[in-house]
């Protein structure tokens, strides 16, 4: 027999039910019974966040840097819009978290009550799925299901909107394993005759590349374990987008870096050069595009995705393989071993020779200063002085996300996490801390700019509430820079409104939160600073000041194909198609 | 540093590609989409084609299941066919679908619509419209000494070319239920 208890207790127990450990969240009217609930007991950690898109921020840090299902509680109306840029955060890079919000008593709907929202209506585009629960008979399923459809086919975010009055009533809680099984089942395992399509061109390509992406991740740890296999069978050059870093390891001998907008020259040469493009897990965004009629114009493309909407939408592929990245790449695996694992050796050999003549441009060199921390030197610096400790990086958004992507290496999956689709600033600070509360011991470090550090810098308290002992890196060029830098390139060097004025001094914030500030500007002093950083027990607030107007190189501007990019300020003179056409 | 040679209002003047990429052919398609009759579905899947700028030019929903609350939704909507396979998959992947049929793809089907028309007049108008319905197999469901409401089911283009016909009798009114498909054959 099932037991009968209120609302409130069930939402705890079947949290508990499903192995969930912490919840991000903040308190309102609207939750305090299920706030009670929390308060009697003992198994469920909750964090309490200065402001709810913080707890949303926590749960993506937490639930990407983990693989398990993120959870946030906030409380109706004001709470519940405050996790709006969160939610579609979290859908735009198909990260699995649940967040439950308070609403205002069924009797009270519609008739703006205080603090009521419509909060399903609001957020039915910013989720994979939402549901108001106006019975609490139906609560406990309905919770066991938003954990389902979270974590299942292509992940994302789901809410729950609970009515006061629905958590204060009672009714049989059904448990996990009760449930009848839901409808939505993504299929996993791909077509085995398109694999073996896809077999057949791995067998013959000459200039073959894997472009990957946040799916690797998104699948496991089996799947970038079964990709590392793959490509160091194949001998193929693999490449990532930024959602992908880390599922095939920086130091591995195939690895071209991230391609894209402001991805590497080798990498992009590389796409739009091959012959074979097998896309794994990448959904072909338009920052890797570019302009879509010179896409890799004489490639035939593969595309394993578990989300049917993603293949052909914006780019038509010869091989779609639906299912989930670990099922397909074993299947694929098994069969080209099966089939004598070939290859096409002397048209690799060529391949790799012009990759190499690619690389060779270094095209990620940048004027070194003995005076100005240049960002680029600050990550080359923090890269090699925390290299091989357990680290997580998170970041904020703009310039430095670029650098932080490009500089750094990531040998492991689930241990890069970035606002990617949305380019959320105000991400990095609080995913840092979810990132922390996941793995205590782990070195976790945002790197920020100074203006996007800004926007969330409140949950400094929270890291210090819950001894979080993150460590922001905050590359201050007191500018917008990524704005900044468009503004130089494209709209004339007006600078509209792209200066960080009226900073804070970051090192007396610090101190007002009760943690430590570190503050550096002479190249000479960077690396005991990094290194006072890293051994400080506690949080740190970290303000690199560095070169003020650096731009970051390559860049390929929007609309424009693979081959004209832009490497430098030197190619930013004039016509940008003159040195582009020299690049091929 | 001088800045690039990028005319104001090309595409790359903007942070993304202005262009469209798939203007090509465009096709009518109609979508039989079985979903679950829970609140909120209905506005998930309206919601898919205003956030993405899909057109929806007919729309019908009612439960067609009572004991698995099974709703069945008709979309005639337009588009090129990479963009009618997009709305297919976007359909597919939502948590309360269980299926999508394509009956314009997946074979001839057999598309109806029921529609009424208010006709006000007097004289030969009268006596000419009610001629007309007669030819177009439309009932009198309703009669005053100086107006008619005629119901009639057919294609739409059927409907179409009746209400083109009534307009000068005096057409006043027409309610249209929106097209129910199914394909034909078992
Ligand atoms: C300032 C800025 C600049 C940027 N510049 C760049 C850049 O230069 N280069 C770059 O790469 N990005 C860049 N981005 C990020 C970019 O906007 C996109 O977020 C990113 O390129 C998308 O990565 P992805 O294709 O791997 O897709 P994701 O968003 O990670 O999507 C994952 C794909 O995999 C599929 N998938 C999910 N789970 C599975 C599974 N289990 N099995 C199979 N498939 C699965 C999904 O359906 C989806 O299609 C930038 C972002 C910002 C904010
Ligand atoms: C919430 C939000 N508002 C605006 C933007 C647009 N934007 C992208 S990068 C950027 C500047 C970021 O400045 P900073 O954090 O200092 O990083 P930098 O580029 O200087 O490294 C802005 C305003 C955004 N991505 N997110
Ligand atoms: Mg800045």
């Amino acid at each position: 027999m099932t037991q009968s208890m209120t609302g409130a207790r069930m939402v705890v127990q079947a949290l508990k039910d499903q192995g969930v450990e912490v919840v991000f969240g903040y308190p309102g009217g609207a939750v305090l019974p299920i706030y009670d609930e929390i308060f009697q007991q003992n198994d469920i950690r909750h964090i309490l966040v200065r402001h709810e898109q913080g707890a949303i921020h926590m749960a993506e840090g937490y639930a990407r840097s983990t693989g398990k299902v993120g959870v946030a509680l906030v409380t109706s109306g004001p709470g519940a819009t405050n996790a709006v840029t969160g939610l579609v955060d979290a859908l735009m890079d198909s990260i699995p978290i649940v967040v439950l919000t308070g609403q205002v008593p069924t009797f009270a709907i519609g008739t703006d009550a205080f603090q009521e929202a419509d909060t399903v209506g609001i957020t039915r585009p910013c989720t994979k799925m939402n549901w108001l629960v106006k019975d609490t008979a139906k609560l406990s399923e309905t919770i066991h299901l938003a954990f389902h459809v979270a974590r299942s086919g292509r992940p994302g975010p789901v809410l729950i909107d609970i009515p006061k009055d629905v958590q204060f009533a009672d009714a049989h809680y059904v448990p996990r394993e009760k449930i009848k099984p839901s409808h939505y089942q993504p299929k996993v395992k791909g077509d085995i005759e398109q694999i073996t399509r896809l077999v057949e061109m791995i067998e013959t390509a000459e200039r073959p590349v894997f472009y990957t992406g946040g799916g690797v991740i998104n699948s496991g740890p089996a799947a970038s374990q079964l990709l590392r296999e793959l490509a160091e069978a194949t001998g193929f050059p693999v490449t990532s987008t930024l959602m992908g870093l880390g599922a095939y390891p920086a130091s591995g001998k195939n690895w071209l870096g991230m391609l894209g907008m402001h991805g590497l020259y080798e990498a992009n040469l590389a796409m739009h050069g091959c012959d074979l493009m097998i896309n794994i897990g990448a959904r072909f965004d338009d920052r890797i595009t570019g302009r879509i009629k010179d896409f890799s114009p004489n490639s035939r493309k593969a595309h394993i995705d578990i989300d049917a909407s993603s293949i052909n939408k914006v780019v038509h592929v010869d091989v779609p393989i639906l299912g989930d990245v670990g099922h397909v790449l074993e299947d694929l695996l098994r069969i080209w071993k099966s089939r004598g694992r070939k290859v096409n050796k002397a048209g690799l050999a060529t391949w790799w020779k012009q990759i190499n003549e690619w690389r060779a441009v270094k095209c990620l060199t940048y004027k070194p200063s003995s005076t100005i921390i240049k960002p680029q030197y600050a990550l080359e610096r923090l890269e090699a002085l925390t290299k091989g400790m357990d680290r997580y990086i998170t970041t904020e958004v703009g310039q430095h996300q670029m650098w932080a992507a490009q500089f750094l290496g990531f040998e492991g999956p689930n241990r890069w996490m970035t606002s990617g689709g949305l380019g959320t600033m105000g991400y990095g600070l609080p995913a840092s801390i979810g990132v922390q509360i996941a793995h205590p011991e782990a070195l976790v470090i945002n790197v920020a700019g100074e203006a996007s550090w800004l926007m969330n810098m409140q949950e400094m308290g929270t890291a210090m509430q819950f001894r979080a002992p993150v460590k922001q890196f905050i590359l201050n060029n007191e500018r917008l820079g990524m704005v900044r830098q468009w503004q130089e390139l494209l709209h004339g060097e007006r600078y509209s409104q792209s200066w960080s004025e009226s900073l804070p001094d970051f090192v007396k914030l610090a101190e007002a939160f009760g943690c430590k500030g570190i503050k550096v500007s002479d190249p000479k002093d960077l690396d005991d600073a990094i290194m006072e950083m890293i051994r400080y027990d506690g949080p740190v607030i970290f303000d690199c000041m560095v070169e003020k107007h650096e731009n970051c190189f390559p860049m390929i501007p929007s609309g424009k194909p693979h081959n004209e990019m832009l490497l430098g300020d030197d190619d930013t003179q004039g016509v940008i198609n003159a040195k582009g056409a020299v690049l091929v | 540093m001088s800045p690039l040679n990028i005319k104001q209002g090309s595409s790359s003047h903007s942070a993304y590609d202005l262009r469209d990429p798939h203007a090509e052919v465009i096709e009518s398609h109609t979508l039989a989409v079985i979903v679950d009759n829970e609140a909120g579905v209905l506005a998930r899947v309206i919601g898919l084609f205003s956030g993405r700028g899909y057109n929806i030019d007919s729309l019908t929903v009612a439960e067609v299941d009572h004991t698995g609350h099974l709703s069945r939704i008709t979309i005639v909507t337009r588009g090129t066919p990479q963009v009618i396979a997009q709305i297919k998959a976007l359909l597919a992947r939502m948590v309360p679908v269980h299926d999508v049929h394509d009956l314009t793809e997946e074979g001839p089907s057999v598309q109806r619509e029921l529609a009424l028309f208010k006709v006000a007049g007097k004289g030969e108008h009268r006596i000419e419209a009610l001629r007309l319905a007669e030819i177009f197999r439309a009932h009198v469901v309703d009669s005053t000494l100086e107006s008619f409401v005629f119901e009639m089911t057919g294609t739409p283009e059927k409907i179409d070319s009746f209400a083109e016909l009534m307009r000068p009798l005096g057409l006043r009114e027409i309610a249209r239920t929106g097209v129910a498909a199914l394909s034909r054959g078992v």
